[in-house]
């Protein structure tokens, strides 16, 4: 029989439309591959009997011909979108307890469509980190094997606190663990720096990051609301296109959210790159650069060449500045939305002798260490007498690094090639415990395409010399996820498909 | 620019979060590291540059000014850890 967890979303879309699987049982296969990689961590809730129930009810609409664009195919859920009456808290402790009695938008869209909910993924506490290690529930341990690593050893690893294995990326880490493990055959993530995209690269899996506006921030736990989007990760180009459809569109309930309708992104897949030109931004060859990432990148350049596309040389000169200016805004506009954790209306509260005192024990217990820090930061730069050195400067400095964008796209070029991280995935505990600057240059050629609140695509472009999973990234015209989809499956179909780690840890 | 010691104490405070004195030397490091980190941002021309109030340009859409939600006072209240006849409780404010 074949493995049904190893199907592609539009495999399994094809199969249950024709009858040829029905979706309790792919539902049922998911939950019982997630049941055997418990020790991955990469769910922290299964929630089996509402996806049993809405399998039931996806076979009864396939049965009679009906259902939506998503018919019957299960999914998992990244822990920062709100769930009606289910586990949601970010992966903080602050949130202890919270089940919404409401659903976010994007989730709404994806049950509308048909989706099955598998339950929730881990990710790093509010969608902070960069390794999926500052969740409140642990870290999750990437399926991908540690170079020169037995399947006996990484079992023993599993079972000894994870050492030495590699980190799924983050904060999407559970989504992106999950898609690859397959353990989903999709899943929601979000991305405010580049949570979408590192872990995808890390996974070898496909991830984007649409338009500032694209899908609705509704019922999104919120970190930095200018910068927070929502997107999906999947195992292919075109899976990621089908997810993305459901998950956008216009929403009274976010007055971000953008009005205009959605295309039909698989539509956008196979169209020829003939015509098309690709920039290369000369400011994402920093100094003493990855040899292999450097050689990566110009591979694919040449795929796009060979393709049909023009590339060219572009630049981008406000690029270094973006990480600095991205820890300014970001952890300013963080500390704003965290202030709603009281310990009054939802999640934990510590007992205190009077209101102050019930603030500062309850957030100082709620929040973890990078949390607080990055709140912290905030506080410190939106405070009296700062506010204009940092938060206005940075601010102007988003101002520049949107416009080099916008110069780069009026001279011509639909699409920019850049690398999608500076490394392949490094190992769980090996970075960030001395220095938190160390992890946050984890985003350096991510988080321009969030200060310019542009759409970017991450899909593999192959593997390192030591077997581990490298990705590319496209960044698009606001609203143009077409030719990043287009693109990226000419990417996708000249480096071949990733074959993903075999189950080691089942 | 750089914290010291009072001043680490004092951003703890705005952001309403507890810390022990013995942490407080390591989060003036931590907090140090990053503020080295963003210092380049200095040197950046910024004169006649408009702060981004918006990363997309869009127009605020407008609705009926009437009420759209309400009466669900039980639903508000469900996730809050102590509660009393329909309102929220908290340690006493006013002496």
């Amino acid at each position: 029989m074949t493995d049904l967890t190893s199907l592609t979303l539009a495999e399994a879309r094809d199969q249950l439309k024709s009858r040829a699987i029905s979706s309790v049982e792919i539902t049922t296969a998911h939950l019982e591959a997630i049941e055997r990689a418990k020790a991955l961590n990469a769910y922290i809730v299964t929630t089996a009997d509402r996806a049993l129930r809405m399998a039931g009810a996806s076979d009864a609409r396939l049965a009679k011909g009906e259902g939506g664009p998503l018919e019957g195919l299960p999914i998992g859920v990244k822990d920062l979108y709100a769930t009606k009456g289910v586990h949601t808290q970010a992966c903080s402790h602050i949130l202890d307890g919270f089940k919404p009695t409401y659903e976010s938008t994007v989730t709404a869209n994806l049950w509308r469509d048909g989706a099955v909910m598998l339950g929730k993924l881990n990710m790093d506490e509010f969608a902070m980190g960069s390794s999926n290690e500052t969740s409140y529930y642990g870290p999750v341990a990437s399926p991908w094997l540690p170079p020169n690593w037995s399947h006996d050893q990484a079992r023993a690893a599993l079972a000894n606190g994870k050492r030495g294995l590699l980190t799924p990326g983050g904060s999407s880490g559970g989504s992106s663990a999950a898609v690859a493990a397959r353990l989903c055959l999709a899943a929601t993530a979000s991305d405010t720096g580049g949570s979408i995209r590192q872990p995808a690269a890390f996974t070898g899996v496909v991830g984007i990051k649409p338009t500032y506006g694209r899908c609705s921030r509704w019922g999104m736990v919120a970190f930095a609301s200018s910068l927070d989007q929502a997107g999906p990760l999947a195992r292919t180009v075109r899976d990621a296109a089908i997810m993305l459809r459901s998950m956008a569109g216009p929403d009274s309930k976010d007055s971000t959210c953008s009005p205009a309708a959605v295309p039909d992104y698989e539509g956008a897949l196979g169209r020829s790159v003939r015509g098309l030109t690709i920039g290369v931004p000369k400011e994402y060859r920093l100094d003493g650069m990855n040899a292999e990432i450097e050689t990566l990148w110009a591979r694919g350049a040449e795929w796009l060449r060979t393709a049909g596309a023009k590339v060219v040389d572009v630049s981008l000169p406000n690029t270094r500045h973006a990480l600095p200016a991205y820890y300014i805004v970001a952890p300013a506009e963080a500390s704003s939305n965290l202030a709603r954790y009281d310990g009054v209306r939802y999640g934990l509260r510590e007992p205190a002798a009077d209101i102050l005192d019930l603030y500062e024990k309850t957030r100082g217990r709620g929040f973890g260490p990078e949390v607080r820090r990055r709140l912290l930061i905030g506080a410190y730069v939106l405070s009296a007498g700062y506010y204009d050195a940092y938060y206005v400067r940075a601010q102007k400095i988003r101002t520049l690094i949107k416009r080099d964008f916008e110069r780069v796209f009026s001279e011509g070029v639909d699409a920019i090639l850049t690398p999608a991280t500076p490394s392949a995935a490094f190992g769980i505990g090996e970075k960030g415990s001395q220095d938190p600057v160390e992890m946050y240059l984890n985003d350096v050629f991510t988080v321009t395409v969030n200060m310019a609140g542009l759409p970017g695509l991450v899909a593999p472009a192959g593997l390192s010399s030591e077997g581990l999973p490298l990705g590319l990234q496209l960044i698009g015209r606001p609203f143009d996820e077409e030719t990043l989809f287009t693109l990226g499956e000419a990417l996708e179909r000249s480096a071949g498909r990733t074959s993903l780690p075999a189950r080691w840890w089942a | 620019m750089s914290v010291d010691l009072s001043a680490v104490r004092r951003i703890a405070h705005l952001a309403r979060i507890g810390v022990s004195e013995a942490e407080i030397p390591n989060l003036q490091d931590e907090i140090n590291a990053i503020l080295k980190f963003v210092e380049a941002l200095e040197q950046v021309d910024v004169e006649g540059v408009e702060p981004m109030t918006s990363v997309i340009p869009m127009r605020l859409p407008m609705r009926d000014d009437v009420v759209t939600d309400g009466g669900i006072t039980d639903e508000v209240l469900a996730n809050a850890p102590l509660t009393e006849d329909g309102f929220f409780l908290v340690p006493k404010v006013i002496e």
